[in-house]
């Protein structure tokens, strides 16, 4: 029977072969539109990154999210990202402190598990860009670069999109 | 290709067979999901069986939008249509529960003179000519950008609606809105509000009538929308009794029928005369205004009802989002409404007060976006 089921099912066969192909990446054909900027993976480690995207912002701070994918049989870690757009980013999570949620520099980076995901969203993990120079307009596309612990560095572009949470307070200097 | 009428006939054979095997699970609701291809030649939501529920929404660019933005915008509209339609959330969804079942839902776009000018790009539509019989109301007329938005559920329209407004309210000012249902039952022709089968006669081959397929290649397999909002006037029409509703239109109310035929798609016989010599269907008979004898100039019409609300005193605000698709406007749809216009006895009942009209480009394929052939 040619249920939904079965169709899902085979979006996320196509989206972990491509992660193992090294090539470009998508969950499904439409992750693939040029609005969705194409997700790369980064080859030796068998990581990708998947539905990509950045909050957009005139100037200062924004936020990138998407969600990491681990195709190998080794646990990778992420332990910084650089893109064009702002000369300092960090890597968030978000935590409660003193009766509210902020977000502090995350130690020892993004872990994604073996044949596992981790994902980075608004109001959890996130890839924090503390000063941008230039607009992230809606649609554009924007590039990054995750340096990935003893591996190669996984790029990608994200698509800006206008959104209006991820708001957390930042909570400067953790150590 | 498997429709979902099959898949509903092998559910129920199924649920038949298994009647003494009370293991055998019922279809969960994933597993009835009605999806409608994104991708392909043609954009969905024209040739598509019409969904039960449909929000037309017409945006004006912003000031300032040209090319470079205009095409932001269409990729991210892409995208989300892409994803929400196969029953996956938009990208940065904040409700993606709500994308879960799909209904059908089609997400379609159509582009108004003023973003052809916006973009440089020669339109290859133009505003309607004027009819004697309008009362055309700018706030249902225009629009630089169309989205069709259509499906099963009223849910899912107003996720799939929300989420587009999103992404387009950077580049644009919602023009209007305008909400249509139809009545459920698939495979048989919708009745409107003023009770009539609505939609009986339309084009067979959309490859000759519908899609375009000269002229330039950014709209080939594409094709022009019309979209007209007709307002009812069910308080007068209470007063026409059966007799002269069926007159009026010149078929029958109960099954459709011509009032020379039998069935509903029995071909009207406009010659036959009554015993006194006058026609059976008469001269203003709103078919006989609107008939159209060579298929291959037919419009595919794709009507929706709306009823927006009453009055104090139980006036009804009602009628019919009249939405048609056709290769060739001048050619297809003029020549249909100046007859309508000069004499169809419906005219006494119905006014279009709004009027909007849009090129649809093609489909495109997945890594593409709607209106790549145009502005790419």
């Amino acid at each position: 029977m040619f249920s939904r089921h079965a169709l899902m099912l085979a979006a996320t066969v196509v989206a972990l072969a491509g992660c193992g192909g090294g090539s470009t990446t998508a969950s499904a054909p439409a992750a693939t539109t040029a609005a969705a900027a194409a997700p790369s993976s980064s080859a030796a480690a068998g990581l990708s990154i998947a539905d990509p995207w950045v909050k957009t912002v005139k100037k200062g701070m924004t936020a990138a999210f998407g969600t990491l994918v681990n195709n190998g049989d080794t646990d990778v870690t992420i332990v910084s990202g650089t893109s064009p757009l702002s000369p300092t980013i960090e890597l968030h999570e978000v935590v409660e402190s003193g009766g509210k949620m902020v977000m502090r520099p995350k130690e020892g980076g993004f872990v994604v598990p073996a044949r596992g995901t981790h994902e980075l969203q608004p109001g959890g993990d996130h890839i924090m860009l503390m000063g941008v120079t230039e607009e992230v307009k809606p649609g554009a596309k924007v590039p990054f670069t995750l340096q990935v612990k003893g591996g190669q560095p996984l790029e990608f572009s994200a698509v800006g999109k206008d959104f209006a949470g991820g708001e957390e307070d930042y909570q400067p200097g953790h150590e | 290709m498997i429709s979902r009428r099959g898949l509903l006939a092998g559910g129920a054979a199924t649920a038949a067979g298994a009647f003494t095997r009370r293991e055998t699970p019922p279809p969960t609701h994933a597993e009835r999901a009605r999806v409608e291809p994104f991708h392909g030649p043609h954009q969905a939501g024209v040739a598509t069986a019409p969904q039960v529920h449909a929000v037309f929404v017409g945006f004006d660019l912003r000031k300032g939008v040209r090319r470079e933005a205009a095409v932001r915008l269409l990729q991210l509209l892409t995208d989300d249509a892409a994803r929400l339609t196969q029953g996956r959330p938009a990208l940065a969804d904040t409700e993606p529960e709500l994308a879960a079942d799909p209904a059908g839902l089609t997400i379609t776009f159509g582009f108004g003179e003023g973003l052809f000018e916006a973009v440089e790009v020669d339109s290859p539509v133009r505003p309607l000519p004027a009819f004697e019989t309008d009362k055309l109301d700018k706030r249902w007329s225009g629009g630089d950008l169309l989205v069709q938005v259509c499906a099963d559920d009223g849910l899912t329209v107003a996720h799939a609606v929300r989420m587009i407004v999103k992404d387009a309210r950077s580049f644009t000012r919602v023009r209007w809105t305008q909400r249509g249902f139809r009545g459920g039952a698939g495979g048989e022709t919708q009745r409107n509000l003023m009770g009539q089968v609505d939609g009986t006669v339309n084009p067979t081959d959309l490859d000759k009538a519908v899609w375009i397929g000269q002229g330039p290649a950014g709209m080939r397999g594409g094709t022009t929308m019309v979209l007209r909002r007709i307002r009812m006037r069910l308080g007068t029409w209470d007063a026409v009794d059966r007799v002269a509703r069926e007159f009026t239109i010149g078929r029958r109310l109960d099954t459709g029928a011509p009032l020379t035929g039998r069935a509903e798609r029995d071909e009207p016989d406009f010659d036959r005369k009554n015993h006194l010599g006058f026609p059976v269907i008469s001269e203003y008979a709103h078919i006989r205004r609107a008939h159209v004898a060579d298929p291959a100039q037919r419009i595919l019409r794709r009507p929706y009802n709306y009823d927006e609300g009453l009055t104090e005193d139980g006036e009804s605000d009602s009628g019919l989002l009249f939405a048609s698709y056709q290769a060739d406007i001048d050619r297809q749809f003029v020549p249909v409404q100046r007859r309508l216009a000069e004499g169809d006895l419906l005219n006494e009942w119905v006014t279009a007060i709004g009027s909007a009209v849009f090129a649809i480009p093609p489909g495109c394929a997945p890594g593409g976006w709607i209106g790549e052939g145009l502005l790419g």
